[in-house]
């Protein structure tokens, strides 16, 4: 299916370009791990308080990690025009726009499950909760990616659109922020976690299947 | 839209002309105002002096008769640009781009001063002027997309463009405005699991109700003339070099 | 090919403000297959503005784009179009090969093979070269390129033959020929006058508004 085939040529395009661009890429990462960093030298080496802290410092680190990446999303593709050729494209721009997502999950997204256990580390967070963190990780960081995107969309054609994307895009990571760290936390406690797991499973088939949308309107309102 | 019947898109059309609009709206803002002024007396009158002091937390409580209609208004100004954002999009109706971007700003002031008078309300109530309560702090996310709204609108440079992407904003805000409400909530009960809400009884008083109502309609009138107001001077902005505003000018001069 | 014989495209009463400044009023133009328009006017009198809403990357304000006798949203149009604007279009870290590749994915395959669009734009040997290696003009044949390994009648070329020497412009003005006689339909905006006699061409001369 051509479609298809467009769907996937858009995410080996943008992976190899990253890996061109390697150096970077590792920013954001490099990012969300000094934050996390800062926390303890911030409030204070005190084992109980920051394995107390943990979920949400890990949470809010890989939200603005996130929103940090998110800005190469659109960016270099509107400044060297390859946004109007897949504009043009006769294919379905909300699959392309989707493939364009996907591809940037996978280079900015997935390394923070990487590093995730590091983090557990530092902040001495349970090992119990481990594998609610990387749960919770791999179904919010889409979501994160796909809610940021429309942002970045009604952004992308301003010259200065950093600080505006950050004040569009964080009201509405607030719902993820609140479940997932919920769900580390009730994992640290022992807590079941079901629901909350749920819950984002289930914004992230909704973010799946509306966002894309939106965010080609968003991307033709921008190169008008 | 072929699925619309011709007389139908006919008059949507005319009143959306903008010098027609702009006529219509200089002829009923005198009357809406009048009806403004009236809830209100009628409201502050009922609310303030007739409605019984409340056993528990005295006159305290009468900052209700702002902060409950307020905090309505918020959602529902809200609401309606997600609405004039749907009619911008599909229609490309220039008025309904006019309405929600005059919609913002009233709705954020809305918003702010339920902020306000809660946070007011909670010193007495909770002893300390700013509590995590779910309420308040979606009303406080609630601001952040409103001031999301004008700063982006603000941002780009082209109007017709601006519109767009804040037509666009407003829906997805409006999608998300249930899903932040309800994960606040969730969030509040897990972390603060007892906080004191008169708001959660329905059993209040009709005396206390009846005010209330007052002002929650005077409200939707304080709106409806801010609106058309801002509309106005929004609509004269847009179309500065038009003819019918030139002759407009030229009547007055 | 039997459709493409008979493509034409008419523009009907379009008109387009730009910062509340009208640049361009009930503007009526046919194109046939086999003919191409040039527009020409001042700096700021709407040419690009004009392509780019022929091209459904801009709105216009009013009028109507026709395609073979069809409105262009219920036609065939938006597949039948290809544009090469100021910018490139082109990933500067990827390789020649790798962009036209990724052009024939989101595109529709056409006439020539990658390694024949490449011969006819003297790129033949460049495949691996990254893209920001190449000078200003091969850039630009490069983009060009994208046209001939899609499938596409009418070319929207805003300003083709910038950056690009005299036998950069002769090679330009002989791809458009070659496509314009295989009853193709191009139009573009030159500063650059176009010497191609046996050329079908029209002219529209847009004046700015004030």
């Amino acid at each position: 299916m051509p479609l298809i085939r467009a769907f996937l040529a858009i995410i080996r395009r943008d992976l190899l370009l990253a890996f061109r661009r390697r150096a970077e890429m590792a920013n954001p990462l490099f990012f969300f791990v000094l934050v996390v960093t800062l926390f303890p030298l911030a409030i204070g080496a005190q084992p109980n308080l920051l394995q107390a802290m943990a979920p949400g410092v890990i949470w809010v680190s890989a939200l603005l990690a996130t929103l940090l990446s998110l800005d190469s999303l659109f960016r270099s593709d509107f400044e060297d025009g390859s946004l109007e050729q897949m504009l043009l494209s006769p294919h379905a721009l909300s699959v392309l726009v989707l493939g364009k997502i996907v591809a940037h999950w996978l280079v900015s997204g997935l390394p923070l499950l990487l590093v995730a256990p590091l983090l557990a580390l530092f902040l001495g967070l349970p090992e119990q909760a481990m594998g609610t963190l990387w749960l919770t990780l791999i179904l919010a960081t889409p979501l994160l990616s796909l809610i940021g995107a429309i942002g970045v969309a009604l952004t992308v054609g301003l010259r200065r659109g950093g600080m505006l994307l950050s004040l569009l895009v964080l009201p509405l990571y607030v719902p993820v922020l609140i479940f997932a760290s919920g769900a580390v936390d009730r994992a640290a406690g022992g807590l079941p976690v079901g629901a909350q797991l749920n819950i984002l499973l289930a914004m992230l088939l909704a973010a799946l299947a509306l966002a894309p949308l939106p965010t080609s309107i968003a991307l033709k309102m921008s190169v008008n | 839209m072929s699925w619309i019947p011709a007389p139908v898109s006919r008059f949507f059309h005319r009143t959306s002309s903008p010098p027609h609009f702009y006529a219509l709206a200089d002829r009923f803002i005198p009357w809406l105002t009048a009806i403004f002024l009236l809830l209100l007396g009628a409201g502050l009158y009922g609310g303030l002096y007739l409605a019984p002091t409340d056993y528990q937390q005295g006159d305290s409580y009468r900052i209700i008769y702002i902060h409950v209609p307020a905090a309505w208004m918020s959602l529902f100004v809200y609401v309606m640009m997600a609405i004039m954002g749907g009619i911008a999009l599909v229609w490309r109706m220039k008025l309904a781009e006019v309405m929600l971007i005059s919609s913002a700003p009233i709705g954020a002031g809305f918003t702010f001063v339920a902020l306000v008078t809660g946070s007011l309300w909670g010193k007495p109530m909770w002893g300390t002027w700013w509590v995590w309560d779910a309420r308040l702090t979606s009303e406080l996310i609630l601001l952040f997309l409103y001031l999301g709204v004008i700063s982006l609108y603000g941002a780009i440079e082209d109007k017709r463009s601006a519109a767009r992407a804040v037509s666009i904003l407003a829906l997805v805000g409006v999608v998300n405005i249930p899903i932040i409400h309800y994960s606040v909530e969730w969030w509040n009960t897990l972390h603060q699991p007892a906080t004191v809400s008169k708001l959660d009884k329905p059993s209040i008083h009709i005396t206390m109700l009846v005010p209330l109502l007052l002002m929650a309609i005077a409200f939707k009138f304080y709106y409806l003339i801010a609106v058309l107001q801002a509309a106005k001077l929004e609509l004269l902005k847009r179309e500065t070099s038009s003819q019918w505003v030139k002759n407009m000018l030229e009547k007055q001069a | 090919m039997e459709n493409v014989q008979h493509a034409t495209l008419e523009v009907r009463d379009l008109s387009c403000f730009r910062d509340e400044r009208l640049l361009f009023s009930a503007l009526n133009f046919e194109v046939e297959a086999g003919q191409s328009l040039l527009l020409e006017g001042a700096n700021g009198s709407g040419k690009t503005t004009l392509l780019r809403i022929l091209c459904g990357l801009r709105e216009a304000d009013s009028g109507r784009i026709i395609w073979c006798g069809q409105p262009a949203e219920a036609s065939n149009y938006y597949r039948d179009m290809a544009y090469v604007g100021h910018a490139d279009g082109t990933k500067k870290e990827l390789t020649v090969l790798e962009n036209l590749k990724f052009a024939l994915a989101l595109g529709v395959p056409g006439k020539y093979q990658i390694d024949q669009a490449l011969d006819k734009v003297k790129l033949a040997g460049f495949d691996d070269n990254p893209v920001h290696t190449l000078s200003a003009g091969q850039k630009r044949r490069l983009s060009l390129a994208r046209l001939l390994i899609t499938q596409n009648v009418l070319w929207i070329l805003d300003e083709p033959f910038t950056s690009l020497d005299k036998q950069g412009i002769a090679l330009i003005e002989s791809l458009i020929t070659d496509h314009i006689s295989h009853g193709g339909m191009a139009v573009l905006t030159s500063h650059h006058d176009l010497r191609m006699a046996d050329l079908n061409l029209k002219r529209i001369h847009l004046q700015a508004c004030h």
